[in-house]
Formats: C-alpha cells, structure tokens, sequence
C-alpha cells in the first residue's frame, strides 16, 4: 500500500505494508540509517525519532499510524535550533562511547528540552529512561542536556 | 586509491625496503611484539589512501601526506566505543609532529603481515602497539626531516620540526610536511629501533582531551555502524536456530516461508563442522538453522514468525540453572576435581585458627548485549567472500568462513565497520560466517541482521559460578589460611572459557597457607570473554568474602587489604600466550587503595545516615591496578540506590586521552553495576529464557550514579583501560550493601527481597 509521510520536511511516498514499522522504512527503504535497531519492542530507545514534536519509538510505529504528522529523525535534527544545540553538546564534551544509542539519546533530549528548556536531574531522568546506553555513558548526557540548556554541568545528586 | 603513478619508482619496482621491527612494546619488560613496518609498496597495495585528498603520499602504513599537508593517519583496530581509532591516531601524530586539526584517520584495511594483530580485546590494544605506534610516526617525521635538510642541503640535527612544519634552526627556512611529502615518500625510512622519539614533556597530542573521529558523523546519524552497510543487490536474511544450544533441525515448512510477502528463499542450513573458536577452550561452533531471506529485512522477520520447525534439541534439553545450585552443593563436598594450587599446610592452618570465616559466592551467567544486534553483510561470489561487519577480530570471522566455506584465506576480504559496542561478544566470528554462508546459499549478497532475542538466547556468556571459601585468622586478625573450592562449568576437568581460576589469584602468594581446587557443572551453553574476563566474576567473589574475613578479623577493610599485600613487591608474571607480561607491583596496588581512602572519605563513613553504607574493593586485571569505592542506599523494601562511585587507577605514566579515559571508566563502573542489580542469565528446558530487555534489564539514566574518577600516574608504561576498571564496582558495591544494612550478597543479581528490612 501506499503511504506519503513527511520526514525533515519532505514528504515521501513509500509502498510498503501498512503494519511496516517506521523504523524498518526509514532504513531499508528510505536508506536512512541514522535511527537505530536495537530492541524491535520499544525498550532501548535507539530508534526514537518525533512525530509532531514527541519523542517516539519508531520501532513499534507501524506507518499507517502515522498520518499527516510530520517526522523529525536524527538526519533533520541539526536543522532545528534546540537540536543543534544538543549535537554541539554532545560534541563539546565527547559523550559518546561506541556512539549507537546516541541518535536516539540526541532525539530524546531534544524533545525534553523543547518540552523543558530548563530541565532538572529528575526530568532528565524521567526523560531519557527509555534510552538504553550500554556503554553507560549516562553521566555524560546529562551532563550534555544541561550544556544544551545553558544551566551548569554539576549533577545536583552528587553529595 | 592512491595512484600508483605517484608512487616513488624504487617501491614500484620492487625494491624491498623493508624495516624490521622488533619493539618492545611495553619498557620494562612489556609485550614482546614483532612485525614488518610496510613499506611503501605494501600500504599502496593496501587500499591504504582511500580517502586521502590527491596525491597524497604515503610515509609508511600509518601515515600519507597531502600536498595540502592534510595528514591521513591508519587506524589499526578495531573501534568498538574504546576510542581506539582517535587514541592510536592521536599517538601516531604526536611523534609525527603534525598539528591535530590537519589530521584525518581511517580504519586500516585488514591485514595482519602488515599491521600486526588487529584485534580489540583484553585492552591489549594501548599496551601492545604504544610503543611501535610512536615509532612509525616518529619514522615518518625523520624521513620529513630528512627530505627537508636533503632540499636545504642541511644537516637533519639542524632542522626541528612543529605543527607541520619543517625549519632550518640556522637560517630560519621553512617547508610543510605538504610541501616536502613527495620527497621524503622516497627517503628510505630509517632504523626503527633507534628512531629518536620525543620527551613526554613534550607531548601536545599524547595526553590531550580530544574528541572521539567519528563523533560529528555519530550526532548527525550518519551511516557507519556494519548494520548500516548496503552493498548492490542485496537482501536481508534472518537465521532462525534451535532454543536449545546444538539443537539439530530435523525439518521445517520451508515450502509455506517461501509464499510470504517479500521472501526470495528459505532453506535449511546444515551447520558446517568448523571447531570451536577462536581458541582453544572457547566453545563457539555453529549451530543448524533456517535461513529466511527476503527483500527487507522486516519481511523477513515477519515471515520467521511464521516457521515451523522441529528441533532435535540434543543432550541439553534436560537443563535448568535453578539446579546447579544444588549441583554445586554436591561437588563442594567432594574434593576439587583439579587442584589449582596448594601452598604451605592450608588444613592444619586452619584447624590452628583462632577464627574461621566460611561463605559461599554465587555469580550467574550474563550476556554482552552490545546495543547493535550481530550482523554482518557478506557477498559470496566465484569462490570468493567479501563482508562488512562489525567485529572486535576480523581474523576469527574470516578463520570460521574459511573453514564452513572451504576457501582459502586470501580469498576472503573483511571490511571492518565501527561496531556498537562489543564487550567480547564480537571477538566470536559466528555470524560472520552465517552471513557467508547464507550468501552462498542463496547466490546473493544478503545482510543477516539478528533480534534481540536471538543476541540473548545465542551468546557465548560469561559463565557462571560459585566459590566456597574458607579463611582462617590467627589470634591478632591476621590471615593465615585461605581456600576457594571454585565450581566452575565444563566437562570433567576440561573447564569452560573464562571459568577459571588462576594460581596466583589474590589472596594468593600473599595468605602462607592458601588452596585453590575447581570442579565442574556440566555445560551446555557456549561461554566466552565478557568485559574483563574472569576478573568480572571473580573480583566480587574474592573481595566480596575480603571484606567479610576484614570484618571477622575487627579490622577497616582497607586497611585490611593494604596490610595483606604487605611489603613493596614486584611479582614476576607467569608465562602467558601474549608474549612477556609486566610485573605485578604491590605497591602501585596499595598505591591506588590509599588515595581511595583520601578521595572517597573513607574515615568519614562511620557518619553517614542508617541505611547508607560505603564499601571498597581492588583488583588487578588486564595490567590495570584499580581500587573502588561505592555509597548505596537501602531502602525499607530491599531497593538499592548506588548513591556514588569513586574509582582511582593506575594505567601508567601516561593517559593518551583523558576525555576518553574517564568514559570509559565511568561506564566501565556503571556497567559493572548493572550486572550486580540486574544481570542474569536463567536457562530452562535447556533453553535461555530471556527474550528482550524487559526480561534482562540494563541500567538506565534514573539508576546511574556520579563517577569520580582519578589517574595515578606511576613510573610504568602506559596499558589499556577498556577492561580494568569494571571488576572491583562489584564488590565494592556488596560491600557497601554490607555496610549500609548489615546483610552480605552472596548472591547475584542483587535481590531486593534477602536485603527488605
């Protein structure tokens, strides 16, 4: 079936099963490799991309789902002001490990700080749970949602 | 492609100018590594300037120059999030002398006559290749320098170099490295045993906080992971396997799987008999299963669902781990199958203690879990295979290939992509040579992608295990005897990978009357090296049972430890298949536990509220001294919050990157408290019963803690971090649960329900 979505502003017209989730569109079909298959249930976090704004596992998104509502993945994000800020954070203080979870740490947070410009550790918690990173580099990202935010790097929960 | 006419013509016609190599990779004794510095003939051959800009000119296998001075820099291992690709290429580049902006770095092609191994484990990368790293970039510089003085007709001792550029000290005269790479490609490349390297003081790469090469692409999702990989004519296949480990296929409706939407073939596959691997004691054959092979990888996913087969589920299909512990339970009672050491009279001391402290550790399988799942790209053509994937040790994928395919070496190609994460699982070459043989098969090239489920349920896992210690006290709290009845898995006294225990295993050597034995469940899993092998298990075993006889003897845990190893002593290591291994150094040991105590608070730790306690531990592993301490809290439920770690280290006298040190340590601890809250492999029917991270948690965001972390810089050659800093998080954090309610885990995972108040 077909189905026109649009993704960092375009739209794009696939044939595809309806139950196809996004993220196995984005990939194999669009040939967008930046979201991440890491868990197929939701659990992991590396394929989050925004539909209408909300961080979402596209994963467990079938396309048909998804409607006129317009998608952001980690290939557009640079391209809004908030997720800018969030890569060059990320740069800035060398957060990634292997780096795989890190497009989809990069779509959470951003969608935090849309939601939160100022976020506290327990909103950063609450936030970005859903995304795993195996190489832990937790402290980091926070550390780096914080930068994005303008507030000081220090961990409040560091007594 | 380098263009081989702008190859110099002695290399083109063949004139071997070949420098042998023989670089004592650690001083002191370290890792004794041969090999061939390439020359150029060989790097051109190589794919070696793929990417570097015109006619870029090649100084040896690590280094090209652009005329625009743009230095391409060859990364030799693998980068599975060590930071690998960035610190060899930063260690390259100091001693070539060529400013950080000016330098790009791309993964060396495969090619171990050429580099040596190319393999990321045991953090051997930076002990091993330290040295021989700073020697080809230093080669590199004296033939710019050479070619430099040869331009001016100068002598080379009046030229230095800086950032790039060559000068003249008398006259002040000036030429870039892109200036002079033409020329100095042609200077014959000089001794490498007595190539001047530079003074650390001088270091401006080596010891600088640089961001990871690969990052900006990382942020902006780009396509580099050996998932992302798309060849022409591709398709993506799913292996569906037995859920009990060598399970034989017996038959399957493969008629039905081929009519599903999207599906090219399905077939069964008849696992080839290529060993285990990759080394001796490492159980990692393959096993029979179904290949699915469809036009996206979703569809044949979907069409998996559809399968059904009938399994021959083989010898193990009677297994469960609730049972070993009772197994366990037996074997303690009898004496080791295999004694591992003996030392003095460890019966007659401990008949002779004033205190006897006995406890049993227990310790579960785990599995890696790197976040990408396996996969591997692979196109069979003509009797030849080339594939794409991301793998910690090319040279175990293409060894399986060869063997499962029956071709020859050389007529396999492996093109290493980063990899997202390995933590050993990727030192196994099981789906490397799936993928291969499903190309085969199928006449396509094809990705093989697994699930999730299939990483969890078709590991080699870090082996369980459970240690039944016995240690004796004399009068004044000291120790006198110590034993360990270690019941390991295996096949009578043939044990599994990375279920051992060594000799010279801590307390040994340091306790006068001391056994070790082992004994062994069978197994019935593959097993294989997890992050700091061994050393991940049984630090919290031996520290753990520590810091209970410190407790037994009235004594400060710490200081417990410090008194143990005693006197300033250097241990010759035992012979080991890596070649000769650095002394263990009691005093870099007690070195690390004392500024612990300082950084940590320790002498404050009597203050703090009830149900918040802290704990330490230290271990030695992967040439690594590291003691650690955490502060947890336990709450009227049994739930622990690991409040803080603090880890000090002791590497060596130089840190090659300390944005990327402290990563790797700060997730090297977290990681570690991840296994101990929530990792735990259970085996039913046989089969592993876990599917997905619902059922085998990792540590998330809410449940990571602040990571102190600190270097001691000791007089001693620099060695790897990827490894050592996990170990003592483990114990330190039982220890900690000790102090903070009064109750010992003996047991992991941590249950909340033994530590409710």
């Amino acid at each position: 079936m077909s189905y026109t979505i649009t993704i960092n502003g375009k739209p794009q017209t696939v044939d595809v099963d309806g139950d196809t989730p996004l993220l196995w569109v984005l990939r194999d079909v669009l040939d967008m490799k930046g979201p991440k298959f890491g868990c197929g249930l939701g659990l992991c976090g590396c394929c989050t991309v925004h539909i209408d704004g909300t961080a979402r596992r596209a994963c467990v998104t079938p396309i048909s789902a998804i409607g006129s509502r317009p998608v952001t993945t980690i290939e557009g994000i640079g391209e809004t002001e908030t997720g800018k800020k969030v890569q060059a954070a990320w740069l800035d203080l060398d957060v990634m490990q292997c780096g795989y979870c890190q497009a989809g740490q990069i779509m959470s947070a951003t969608a935090l700080l849309n939601q939160k410009p100022k976020p506290t550790d327990k909103d950063i918690d609450d936030a970005m749970s859903g995304n795993i990173c195996r190489c832990a580099t937790y402290t980091r990202i926070r550390a780096a949602i914080k930068q994005a935010a303008g507030l000081p790097t220090t961990d409040s929960r560091d007594v | 492609m380098v263009p081989t006419n702008s190859l110099p013509t002695d290399a083109a016609d063949g004139v071997s100018r070949r420098a042998f190599l023989v670089a004592t990779a650690a001083a002191g004794g370290g890792l004794l590594l041969d090999f061939t510095l390439p020359t150029v003939a060989d790097a051109a051959s190589a794919k070696a300037g793929a990417s570097a800009a015109g006619s870029a000119q090649v100084l040896n296998a690590y280094v090209n120059i652009a005329p625009d001075g743009a230095c391409t820099i060859f990364a030799k291992n693998p980068e599975i999030g060590q930071g690998i690709k960035t610190s060899f290429a930063q260690i390259i580049a100091e001693e070539l002398d060529v400013a950080w902006k000016d330098v790009r770095v791309e993964n060396a092609p495969v090619d171990p006559k050429k580099y040596g191994a190319q393999f990321a484990g045991g953090s051997f990368s930076i002990p091993s290749n330290y040295e021989t790293l700073r020697r080809a970039g230093a080669a590199g510089r004296a033939m710019l320098v050479q070619a430099a003085a040869k331009s001016w007709g100068a002598k080379p001792e009046d030229c230095s170099t800086s950032d790039g550029v060559v000068t003249h000290k008398p006259s002040g005269k000036t030429m870039t490295y892109g200036q002079l790479a033409q020329k100095a490609a042609a200077v014959p490349p000089p001794d490498m045993k007595t190539v001047a390297l530079k003074d650390q003081k001088d270091f401006k790469i080596i010891g600088k906080a640089i961001g990871g090469v690969d990052s900006a692409k990382i942020v902006q999702g780009q396509p580099i992971f050996g998932i992302d990989v798309t060849v022409p004519g591709m398709k993506y296949a799913v292996f569906e396997r037995a859920p009990v480990y060598g399970g034989k296929l017996v038959k399957a409706n493969l008629e039905a799987l081929k009519s599903l939407p999207g599906v090219v073939d399905a077939f069964e596959v008849k696992a080839p008999d290529v060993g285990n691997g990759p080394w001796p004691g490492m159980q990692m054959s393959l096993v029979d299963g179904v290949a699915i092979v469809a036009n996206t990888w979703y569809q044949a996913n979907k069409a998996a669902e559809s399968l059904e087969a009938q399994w021959d589920e083989g010898p193990h299909k009677g297994v469960n781990s609730d049972d070993w512990f009772k197994q366990a339970d037996a074997l303690a009672q009898k004496d080791p199958a295999k004694n591992v050491v003996t030392n003095g009279d460890p019966k007659g001391a401990m008949k002779g203690a004033a205190t006897v402290v006995k406890a049993t550790y227990h310790y579960p399988f785990l599995s890696h879990q790197p976040l990408e799942p396996m996969n591997c790209t692979a196109s069979y053509k003509d009797g030849k295979v080339e594939v794409w994937a991301p793998t910690q040790f090319p040279g175990t994928g293409s060894g399986m290939i060869s063997k499962a395919l029956g071709i020859a070496p050389d007529a396999i190609t492996v093109n290493v992509t980063r990899s997202g994460a390995g933590f050993g699982r990727r030192l196994a070459g099981d789906y490397m040579a799936q993928a291969a043989i499903i190309s085969k098969q199928a006449g396509v090239p094809v990705k093989l992608l697994w699930t999730r489920k299939q990483d969890l349920q078709h590991d080699m896992y870090r082996p369980g295990g459970f240690h039944y210690f016995t240690a004796g006290l004399d009068k004044d709290g000291k120790l006198v005897a110590f034993t360990d009845h270690m019941i390991t898995f295996g096949e009578g006294t043939k044990f599994t990978d990375s279920g051992t225990i060594a000799p010279n295993e801590f307390p040994a050597r340091f306790v006068p009357n001391l056994e070790y034995g082992m004994s062994a469940i069978p197994i019935s899993v593959p097993t294989g090296p997890m992050r700091a092998p061994g050393s991940n298990a049984l630090a919290y075993a031996f520290q753990g049972f520590l810091d209970e006889v410190a407790h037994a003897a009235n004594k400060d845990p710490l200081q417990f430890q410090i008194e143990l190893y005693g006197e300033d002593k250097v241990f010759t290591a035992p012979p080991s298949p890596f070649g000769k291994q650095p002394p263990f150094d009691t005093s870099r040991m007690k070195g690390v536990l004392k500024e612990l105590g300082e950084k940590c608070g320790w002498d404050k730790r009597t203050s703090l509220p009830k149900g918040t306690g802290m704990g330490i531990a230290c271990y030695y592993s992967h040439l690594g001294y590291f003691a650690e301490a955490v502060k947890a809290t336990v709450d009227s439920e049994g739930g622990v919050k690991v409040d803080k770690v603090w880890v000090v280290g002791d590497v060596g006298n130089q840190i090659v990157n300390p944005s990327g040190a402290i990563n790797q340590v700060q997730g090297a601890a977290i990681d570690g408290i991840s296994q101990a809250l929530h990792g735990g492999i259970k085996i039913k029917n046989g089969a592993v019963v876990q599917t997905n991270f619902h059922d085998y948690p990792l540590l998330r965001m809410n449940e990571a803690p602040p990571v102190e972390v600190y270097f001691r810089h000791t007089e001693n050659p620099p060695t790897g971090l990827g490894e050592p800093a996990l170990p003592p998080v483990v114990p330190a954090l039982v220890n900690a649960i000790f102090a903070a309610t009064g109750k010992r885990v003996r047991k992991l995972p941590i249950d909340p329900l033994q530590l409710k108040a």
